[in-house]
C-alpha cells in the first residue's frame, strides 16, 4: 500500500511545471493514491490547477498567510505534519524542493533520495552522483516514510486537463517559526520561454566575448523561440545573470534541441545537458569536449556562423 | 561569535571518475582528493567575517577516516583557528553528518554554521537543511551574499526564479553556493603555523551518532553514453539536417 504526496512548487499564483514532472514519478511508483500538497497564501487558483493534472488522486490546500513565500523553516513542519498519511513524499528536485525537502527529512527522521531519475520499485531508484557520471541504484528502508526530490529533466509533465481531482483543504495544527522572514524576490524574468520547460535552448558561454556581445545568443534564440541559457564561465564573467546557468551547479535540463554556443564543454556544464534530445556544438575549437557529445557540430567563428544560421533559418 | 565550516574531503573536481566493472564502487584508490569546492568557499566567508571583527573564531569540522587530519591541516593553513575531526571510517550519509553536527553545535554553541551546498561526490545537497531542522533553527541555503547584523544574516540566495533575499535570527544554518566569494590561496608560511594549531579529535560512536546506512546503494553504473554525432560544414547544412528531425 502506497500513498504519495507531491508537494506543488508555484510562483506568483502560478503552478510551476516542476509540479507535473514530480507527479510522473510519483504514477512510476504504482501508487494507490497520488495527492498534491498545496500550501499558499491563496490557494484556489493553484488547487484548481493542481486537480487537472493526470494521476492527481486529491488536492489538499494550506491557505494560510505565512505560506505567502517559500520559507522552508515554514513549509517543512506543515509538510512533515501532512505526511504522517502518506509512505513516500515527493518534491521536484528544484531550488525550491532542495531546500524544503530534506528539512522534511529530518523532520522525519529518515534519509531522503535527491534527483531521482528512474523508479525501480516503491523503494528502489535510481539517482546521479559525481556530476552524472555515475548512477547509483538505492534502497530506501521499506519501514520508513520514503522522502525523495524528483530530477525534473529525467520526467515528463504530466500532462493536463482530462482530469478534476477533488480539492479538500488541510487542517494542520502546527506552530510556525518567525525566525525566518522573507525579504524579496529580484527575478531575472523575461518574455522568453523558462529556461527549465523551453523545448528548446540556446546557450553561450566564454567564447561570446561580452555582456554586449551576449545579444546575438537572444537575437538567434528569440528567432527560434528558444529560451536562453550560459554556460559558468559566461556567467561568472558577468555576461548573463546566474539564473540562466545550466550545469551541476545550475540548472539541469533536457530539451528537445540544445544548442551550445561557443562553450567547451566542462563536465560540469555537459552534466546538464546530457538529457538533450538533440545537442548541437558551434565552437572554433574542433578540440573542445563538447563536440564529444553533440549529435550536430560545426567548427568555425560563431559571430560569422550565427548571422549565417539566420539568414538560413530564413 | 564563533562560526563552524563544514569540511569535506571529495575526489578532486578535475577528475574524471571511473565506475568499477562490476559495480560495487567508483575507482578512488590513488584518485586526487581535495576539499569539496564549496567547502572552500564557506571556509572563506567565514574568515572574512572574522577579518570584518564579526567573528572571532572559526572551527572546521571533518567526518572520516584517520588520514582526514591532513585534510582539516589545510583548513586550518588556510585560515581557520581550529579543528574538530570526527573519526570514523564508515561512508557518512547526509543524516548521520547531520546528527553529528547537531551534536558539536550543542557544546560549541556557534552564531552561525556554513556548510557548502552540496558536495560534488554524492550530489546529496542535504546535510545544511538537515542539521537546521534538527537544531530547530533557520536555514538560508545556495548563498551568494551574507550581510550579518544585529543578531541576524541578510542572506541573498540563488533560486530558480532570480536572486531572493531572507533575514534569519542567529544562530542559524547557511550553505554557500558558488558565487558567494572566491576563495584564497594558501601560503606556505601558513602551511608552516597550521602544524601547531589545535585538533580535537572525537570518535562519531562517542557523540552518540550511529553511522548506519540509510540508504543502501546496490549498484553503481556508467551513465549511457550518447552516440556519435556527425559534423556539419556550415550553417545552412545545419539547419537543413535540424530540419530535417523536424526540430526548426
Amino acid at each position: 500500500m502506497s500513498k504519495i504526496l507531491v508537494i506543488a512548487e508555484h510562483l506568483d499564483g502560478k503552478l510551476n511545471s516542476s509540479t507535473a514532472r514530480a507527479v510522473s514519478a510519483a504514477v512510476a511508483v504504482k501508487p494507490d493514491a497520488v495527492d498534491v500538497l498545496v500550501l499558499a497564501d491563496n490557494v484556489a487558483t493553484l488547487a484548481a490547477e493542481a486537480a487537472k493534472i493526470d494521476g492527481v488522486s486529491r488536492v489538499l490546500t494550506v491557505e494560510r498567510a505565512e505560506n505567502a513565500h517559500p520559507l522552508a523553516a515554514v513549509l517543512a513542519p506543515q509538510i512533515a505534519k501532512a505526511a504522517a498519511d502518506y509512505s513516500h513524499v515527493f518534491a521536484p528536485s528544484t531550488t525550491f524542493g532542495k531546500d524544503v525537502t530534506p528539512r522534511v527529512a529530518a523532520l522525519l527522521g529518515v534519509a531522503q533520495v535527491s534527483d531521482v531519475m528512474s523508479v525501480e520499485s516503491a523503494h528502489t531508484f535510481k539517482r546521479p552522483i559525481y556530476a552524472g557520471n555515475a548512477i547509483v541504484t538505492v534502497e530506501a528502508e521499506p519501514s520508513h516514510t520514503v522522502v525523495a526530490t524528483v530530477r525534473t529533466a529525467s520526467w515528463p509533465a504530466a500532462s493536463a486537463g482530462a482530469n478534476s481531482a477533488p480539492v479538500e483543504a488541510l487542517a494542520l495544527d502546527v506552530t510556525l517559526p518567525s525566525h525566518t522572514r522573507y525579504v524579496g524576490l529580484q527575478s531575472g524574468k523575461s518574455d522568453r520561454p523558462d529556461l527549465q520547460s523551453a523545448s528548446k535552448v540556446v546557450s553561450g558561454g566564454r567564447g561570446v566575448g561580452s555582456k554586449e556581445n551576449f545579444d546575438i545568443i537572444f537575437k538567434l534564440a528569440d528567432k527560434l523561440g528558444a529560451a536562453v541559457g550560459a554556460s559558468r564561465a559566461a556567467v561568472d564573467a558577468g555576461y548573463v545573470p546566474s539564473d540562466l546557468q545550466v550545469g551541476q551547479t545550475g540548472k539541469i535540463i533536457a530539451p528537445e534541441l540544445y544548442m551550445a554556443i561557443g562553450i567547451s564543454g566542462a563536465i560540469q556544464h555537459l552534466t546538464g545537458i546530457k538529457d538533450a534530445g538533440t545537442i548541437v556544438a558551434i565552437n572554433k575549437d574542433g578540440e573542445a569536449p563538447i563536440f564529444e557529445i553533440a549529435d550536430f557540430g560545426l567548427v568555425g567563428d560563431l559571430f560569422k556562423i550565427i548571422p549565417e544560421l539566420e539568414q538560413a533559418l530564413g | 561569535m564563533k562560526i563552524l565550516v563544514g569540511y569535506k574531503r571529495v575526489v578532486d573536481y578535475n577528475v574524471r571518475i571511473q565506475v568499477k566493472s562490476d559495480g560495487t564502487g567508483v575507482v578512488t584508490d590513488g584518485v586526487k582528493l581535495s576539499a569539496n569546492p564549496f567547502d572552500d568557499i564557506a571556509l572563506e566567508e567565514a574568515l572574512r567575517l572574522r577579518e570584518k571583527g564579526i567573528a572571532e573564531e572559526v572551527v572546521v569540522v571533518g567526518i572520516g577516516p584517520a588520514d582526514l587530519t591532513a585534510h582539516l591541516r589545510n583548513g586550518l593553513a588556510m585560515g581557520a583557528n581550529r579543528a574538530i575531526h570526527v573519526t570514523t571510517t564508515d561512508a557518512v550519509q547526509p543524516l548521520t553528518a547531520a546528527r553529528a553536527f547537531l551534536k558539536l553545535v550543542e557544546k560549541e554553541q556557534p552564531g552561525l554554521v556554513l556548510l557548502g551546498k552540496q558536495a560534488i561526490d554524492d550530489d546529496a545537497n542535504q546535510t545544511g537543511q538537515m542539521l537546521a531542522a534538527l537544531w530547530d533553527r533557520p536555514q538560508a541555503t545556495f548563498a551568494s551574499k551574507v550581510e550579518i547584523a544585529d543578531g541576524k544574516a541578510t542572506v541573498t540566495r540563488e533560486v530558480d526564479a532570480g536572486l531572493e533575499t531572507i533575514e534569519v535570527e542567529l544562530p542559524a544554518v547557511v550553505t554557500s553556493d558558488l558565487r558567494l566569494n572566491e576563495p584564497r590561496f594558501i601560503k606556505l608560511p601558513d602551511i608552516m603555523k597550521a602544524k601547531s594549531k589545535p585538533i580535537d579529535v572525537v570518535e562519531l560512536a562517542s557523540l552518540g551518532v550511529d553511522s548506519g546506512d540509510h540508504l543502501k546503494t546496490t549498484h553503481y553504473a556508467a551513465p549511457a553514453k550518447r552516440s556519435k554525432g556527425v559534423m556539419v560544414k556550415d550553417a545552412a547544412e545545419l539547419v537543413a539536417a535540424l530540419k530535417q528531425k523536424g526540430l526548426l
